[in-house]
C-alpha cells in the first residue's frame, strides 16, 4: 500500500514535469508580449522593448526558461519556492494563495449541492425506471448538460437577482403564481409516488392544496420580506427531520431509533432558546461550535440511553438529525439578520446580489449580517454551478443503482425476506456509493476549472480572474502559476479517488498485479 | 393460497420472458452486427428525433446565407434564401418595438392564436446595435460552432483512435510513452489550453483554431480505445488471424477496431458535444473566436448586458447552441443503447400479446 502510494507520487511529479514543460512552452511560443510594444508609438519605445525583453528574458529560447522557472519552483523541497513576479511586481504565490479561498469556498457549496441533490434525483430516478418521472430526469439531465454556464449565467442574473429583489418589495405572491408553483410541485410528487391513476391523482390533490395553503400563508405574511422560523416552525421541522432521516436510515419499525430522534427534535428546539444567546454573544464562531458540539454529544448520550444493542445505526441517525437541526437553528439566526441587512444602506433592498464575493462595507455591520451577506453573494454562482454539473451526477448514480439493482445480491437480500426499503438503503444504496465516491473527488478539481468562466461572469475575485489575466497581459509566471496548481489539484484528486475507491470496495486491492 | 398463485403467475411470467426472448432473436435473424445496431438506433426515439432536428438545423443553417468562395474582391457567389448577410447592414427599425428600443424581432411563430399567421418578416431574429440582421448573424455564428464541432470531432476520432489502438495493441514502451504523453496534456484543464490557443489563433479564423484545439482533445477518446484494445487483443480470434498470417496493420484495423467502434462512435459524439460548449465558451471569455468573424459564443458575450432592454439579441444564439448540444447528446445517446449488448428495446403492448400467442402454442404443441 504505501509502496504504491509512494510510486503514485513520483508519478505526480513526472506527470506535473511534463505537463508544465508542455504548457510553458506552448504559451511561450503562442504569445508574443512585444507585439503591443511593437505597434506603439511611444518615443522610446526601443528602449521599452530592451527593458521587456531583459525582463522576461525573452533573449533565451523558451525551454531555457522553463527551466529557470522550474529552479525557482523546485525551491518547494528546500522550503524556498519562487514561482516569479507577476508582470506587477507581485509575487504569484500571494496572489495564487488569495485566490484559492475566494474559488474553493464558490467551489465547494456548489459541489455538496450537486452531489446531494443529484444523486437523490438520480436515485429516484432507478427506482422508477422508465416512468414518466425517469424520463423526464434524462431530458432534464441532457438539457444540463447542453447548457452553456454563461448562459445560465445571465439568464439567472435576470430571473432569480433583480426580477426576485423586485418581488421582495411588496414580497406577495400573485394567485396565478400559487396555482402554478402549487400545480408544479404537485406533479413532480405525483411522479415520483407514481402508482395506480388514483393515487397519483390523489397525491397531486394533496401536494397541490397543502402547497396552495402554504404559499398563501407565506404571501399573506410577507414572509420573504419577514423571513422568520422561530421555534415552533424549527420544532415542526425537526419532528419532520427526525422521521424522515429514520425511516431512510434504520425504519420506523426501530422504536429506539425513533425515540431517540424525536428526543433530539425536542432538545433541539429547547436549546433553540440558549442557542439565540450563545450566538449573539461576542464570539459566534465559538458559540456555533459549542452548539454543535453539545447537538451532537446529547445525540450519542441519547442512543446509549434509548438502546440496549447495535447502537451503531442509531447513533448515526440521530447525529444526522441532531446536525439538520442544528442547522436549522443557524438559518434562523441568520435570517434574524435579514432586516438588517436589506434595510442597511449598502444593500439598500437589492439582498440578492449579481456581482462580487461581498458587498464592500462602508458602515461597520455586525458579524451575522457579514455572513448574510456572503451567502447572498453565493446564491446565484451556486446555482449556476450545480445546474451544470449535477446532470452528471443524476445519470451516473441512476446508472450505476440500476446496474447494482441487477446483481445476485439484492436478489438475494429480497429472498431472504428483507423489505424494500433494507434492500435499497442498505444493500444497493452503498453499493452505489462507492464508484459514485470516487467520481466526486475526481470531480471536485474538475468544477475548479468550470470555476474560470462562472468567476468571469459575476465576477468574482477567484482563480479565474487571475488566469484571465495571465491570458490577457501574456504573464506566464502567473498563468503557470494558476495551472500548476489545478494540475496538482487534478492529479492528487484522482488518487485519492483511486485509494478511496480501493478502501471502499475490498474486492479492488491497490498496487497488486505490478 | 396467495402464494400458490404468485408462484404459478412466476412461472407464467418466466414462459413470457422466454417468448419475448425469442421475438429477440426471431427479430436479429440473418441480420449482421451493424443491421442490428442500425435498426435499434432507428427505434430509439429520441436520437431518432435530435437526428431530424440537428439535420434540419444544419440545412437551416447552411442554405440560409450566400457562400463566397474565391478571392476577397471577385468572389463567386452561391446564392442563399435570405436576403441578408451577416456582413450587411440595413437601416436600423424602429418601428412597435416594446419600451422604446429598437431593432425588435419581427418573426410571428404563433399560426392562428393572434390572426396574422406565421411569417418571418424583414429582421425575424431583429437587428444588432449597428443595424445588421440578427438571423444573418446568428446563422453564420451557427456555422462557425457547427465547423468547429465537426473539425474538432474529426481530428480527436483519428488521432484517439490511432495513438489509443497503437498503445493498446503494441504496449510495452510504446504504450509508456504515448500514455505519458496522454497524462502530461490531460492534467491541464481544457479551458487552458484552449484559451492559450486561443487568445493568440483565434483571429486567424474558426477552422484553424479548430484544428488546433482538434491537437488537444483526443486524449480522453485514447484511454479508452487503449482500454478496449488490451482486453480484445487477448480473444481468440485475434490470435487467430495472427497465426493466419495477418500483418500487425491488419489485425488492429480490420479485426479489433471493428469490435471497438462502439466505444468510438458514442465516445465522439459526446466529445462534440463537449467541442460546441467548449468553443462558445472560449469565444465568450474572449479567447476565442473574434471579430468581425461570428461565434455563437461571442453574440451572447458581446450583448449579455443588452439583456434587460434586448432579451432577443441573446435568447437566439443561445437556442441554437442548447439545440445543437442537445441533439448531439440524444443521438450520443441513442447510440449507446444501440451498441450495448446488454440493452433490450422495452416491449410494446403487441410484442407481449405476440409472446403470449407464442406461450400458448408452445403449450398446445407439447
Amino acid at each position: 500500500m504505501l509502496a504504491y502510494v509512494m510510486r503514485r507520487i513520483g508519478a505526480l511529479f513526472i506527470i506535473l514535469f511534463g505537463s508544465s514543460f508542455l504548457l510553458f512552452n506552448l504559451a511561450a511560443l503562442s504569445t508574443d508580449p512585444i507585439a503591443e510594444l511593437r505597434l506603439s508609438d511611444a518615443p522610446n519605445k526601443e528602449q521599452l522593448i530592451v527593458s521587456l525583453t531583459r525582463e522576461l528574458r525573452l533573449d533565451l529560447p523558451a525551454p531555457v526558461r522553463y527551466f529557470i522557472w522550474l529552479r525557482g519552483v523546485l525551491g518547494v523541497f528546500v522550503g524556498n519556492p519562487n514561482f516569479g513576479l507577476t508582470r506587477e511586481q507581485e509575487p504569484v504565490i500571494n496572489a495564487i494563495s488569495g485566490a484559492i479561498p475566494v474559488t474553493i469556498r464558490l467551489v465547494f457549496v456548489a459541489t455538496i449541492v450537486a452531489i446531494v441533490l443529484g444523486i437523490s434525483l438520480g436515485i429516484t430516478s432507478a427506482l422508477r425506471q422508465y416512468t414518466r418521472f425517469d424520463y423526464g430526469m434524462t431530458f432534464f439531465a441532457f438539457l444540463l448538460y447542453s447548457l452553456p454556464i454563461f448562459w445560465v449565467a445571465v439568464l439567472l442574473k435576470q430571473y432569480l437577482a433583480i426580477d426576485f429583489n423586485d418581488f421582495l418589495v411588496n414580497a406577495t405572491i400573485s394567485p396565478p403564481w400559487i396555482i402554478f408553483f402549487s400545480a408544479a410541485t404537485g406533479f413532480f410528487w405525483a411522479a415520483i409516488f407514481s402508482g395506480t391513476r388514483k393515487r397519483v391523482v390523489q397525491i397531486f390533490i394533496g401536494v397541490f392544496i397543502a402547497n396552495s395553503l402554504l404559499l398563501t400563508a407565506i404571501s399573506a405574511t410577507k414572509w420573504f420580506a419577514y423571513p422568520r422560523l422561530g421555534p415552533i416552525a424549527i420544532a415542526i421541522l425537526g419532528v419532520g427531520i427526525a422521521l424522515g432521516v429514520t425511516y431512510l436510515s434504520v425504519g420506523l419499525q426501530a422504536t429506539a431509533a425513533v425515540k431517540t430522534s424525536l428526543m433530539m427534535a425536542g432538545f433541539g428546539t429547547i436549546s433553540y432558546f440558549p442557542a439565540q444567546a450563545v450566538l449573539n454573544s461576542d464570539r459566534p464562531r465559538l458559540g456555533l461550535l459549542v452548539l454543535f458540539v453539545v447537538l451532537v454529544a446529547v445525540s450519542v448520550a441519547g442512543s446509549y440511553v434509548f438502546s440496549r444493542i447495535d447502537r451503531g445505526p442509531i447513533i448515526r441517525t440521530s447525529l444526522i438529525t441532531s446536525t439538520l437541526i442544528g442547522l436549522l437553528i443557524l438559518v434562523d439566526r441568520l435570517m434574524q439578520a435579514w432586516r438588517p441587512f436589506v434595510e442597511s444602506d449598502d444593500v439598500n433592498y437589492r439582498p440578492v446580489a449579481t456581482i462580487g464575493q461581498s458587498t464592500i462595507w462602508l458602515s461597520e455591520v455586525p458579524f451575522w449580517v457579514r455572513v448574510l451577506d456572503q451567502v447572498m453573494h453565493l446564491i446565484l454562482p451556486t446555482i449556476a454551478l450545480t445546474l451544470i454539473s449535477f446532470a452528471g451526477y443524476i445519470r451516473f448514480s441512476r446508472g450505476t443503482l440500476l446496474d447494482v439493482l441487477n446483481q445476485d445480491y439484492i436478489r438475494t437480500a429480497r429472498a431472504k425476506g428483507l423489505n424494500e426499503r433494507t434492500v435499497i438503503m442498505r444493500h444497493a444504496f452503498r453499493n452505489t456509493m462507492i464508484p459514485l465516491t470516487t467520481i466526486m473527488v475526481a470531480d471536485f478539481a474538475g468544477i475548479v476549472g468550470g470555476a474560470i468562466i462562472t468567476e468571469r461572469v459575476f465576477a468574482w475575485q477567484g482563480m479565474g480572474t487571475l488566469f484571465n489575466k495571465a491570458i490577457v497581459s501574456f504573464d506566464l509566471n502567473l498563468l503557470m502559476g494558476v495551472s500548476i496548481f489545478l494540475s496538482t489539484l487534478a492529479i492528487l484528486a484522482n488518487l485519492v479517488a483511486d485509494l478511496l475507491y480501493s478502501a471502499l470496495d475490498p474486492r479492488i486491492r491497490v498496487g497488486a498485479g505490478k | 393460497m396467495a402464494k400458490k398463485k404468485s408462484s404459478a403467475s412466476e412461472v407464467e411470467q418466466a414462459q413470457v420472458d422466454a417468448g419475448e426472448n425469442a421475438i429477440f432473436n426471431k427479430e436479429t435473424e440473418g441480420l449482421s452486427q451493424s443491421q442490428i445496431v442500425f435498426r435499434r438506433f432507428v427505434r430509439h426515439r429520441a436520437a431518432m428525433i435530435a437526428v431530424i432536428v440537428l439535420f434540419s438545423i444544419i440545412t437551416l443553417v447552411y442554405t440560409a446565407l450566400d457562400w463566397r468562395i474565391g478571392s476577397k474582391e471577385d468572389p463567386y457567389i452561391i446564392p442563399g434564401w435570405w436576403k441578408y448577410n451577416f456582413e450587411d447592414m440595413p437601416p436600423l427599425l424602429f418601428e412597435d418595438c416594446p419600451g422604446g428600443s429598437v431593432g425588435c424581432p419581427t418573426i410571428d411563430a404563433i399560426p392562428f392564436l393572434d390572426g396574422d399567421g406565421v411569417k418571418m418578416g424583414e429582421h425575424p431574429f431583429g437587428q444588432d446595435d449597428i443595424g445588421r440582421d440578427y438571423f444573418a448573424l446568428v446563422m453564420r455564428g451557427a456555422q462557425r460552432s457547427l465547423l468547429v464541432m465537426f473539425i474538432i470531432g474529426l481530428i480527436a476520432a483519428t488521432l484517439g483512435t490511432v495513438i489509443g489502438a497503437v498503445a493498446g495493441y503494441f504496449r510495452g514502451w510504446v504504450d509508456a510513452i504515448l500514455m505519458r504523453l496522454v497524462d502530461f496534456i490531460i492534467t491541464i484543464p481544457v479551458i487552458i489550453i484552449g484559451s492559450v490557443i486561443g487568445y493568440h489563433y483565434g483571429n486567424k479564423g474558426a477552422a484553424f483554431l479548430a484544428v488546433l484545439l482538434g491537437f488537444f482533445a483526443w486524449t480522453g477518446l485514447s484511454r479508452l480505445v487503449r482500454g478496449e484494445f488490451l482486453t480484445l487483443r487477448e480473444r481468440e480470434f485475434v490470435d487467430a488471424a495472427r497465426v493466419a498470417g495477418a500483418s500487425n496493420r491488419r489485425v488492429i484495423f480490420k479485426h479489433i477496431l471493428p469490435n471497438a467502434i462502439g466505444v468510438i462512435i458514442v465516445s465522439v459524439t459526446l466529445l462534440m458535444s463537449g467541442a460546441i460548449l467548449l468553443e462558445t465558451a472560449l469565444s465568450f471569455l474572449g479567447f476565442g473566436v473574434t471579430a468581425p468573424d461570428v461565434s455563437l459564443g461571442l453574440l451572447i458575450s458581446t450583448y449579455q448586458d443588452a439583456f434587460t432592454t434586448r432579451p432577443w439579441l441573446f435568447w437566439y444564439p443561445g437556442l441554437f447552441i442548447i439545440a445543437i448540444a442537445l441533439c448531439i447528446n440524444f443521438i450520443g445517446d441513442g447510440l449507446r443503447d444501440a451498441f450495448d449488448p446488454r440493452q433490450r428495446r422495452r416491449l410494446t403492448r403487441k410484442d407481449k400479446e405476440n409472446a403470449r400467442m407464442m406461450k400458448n402454442r408452445s403449450e398446445v404443441a407439447s
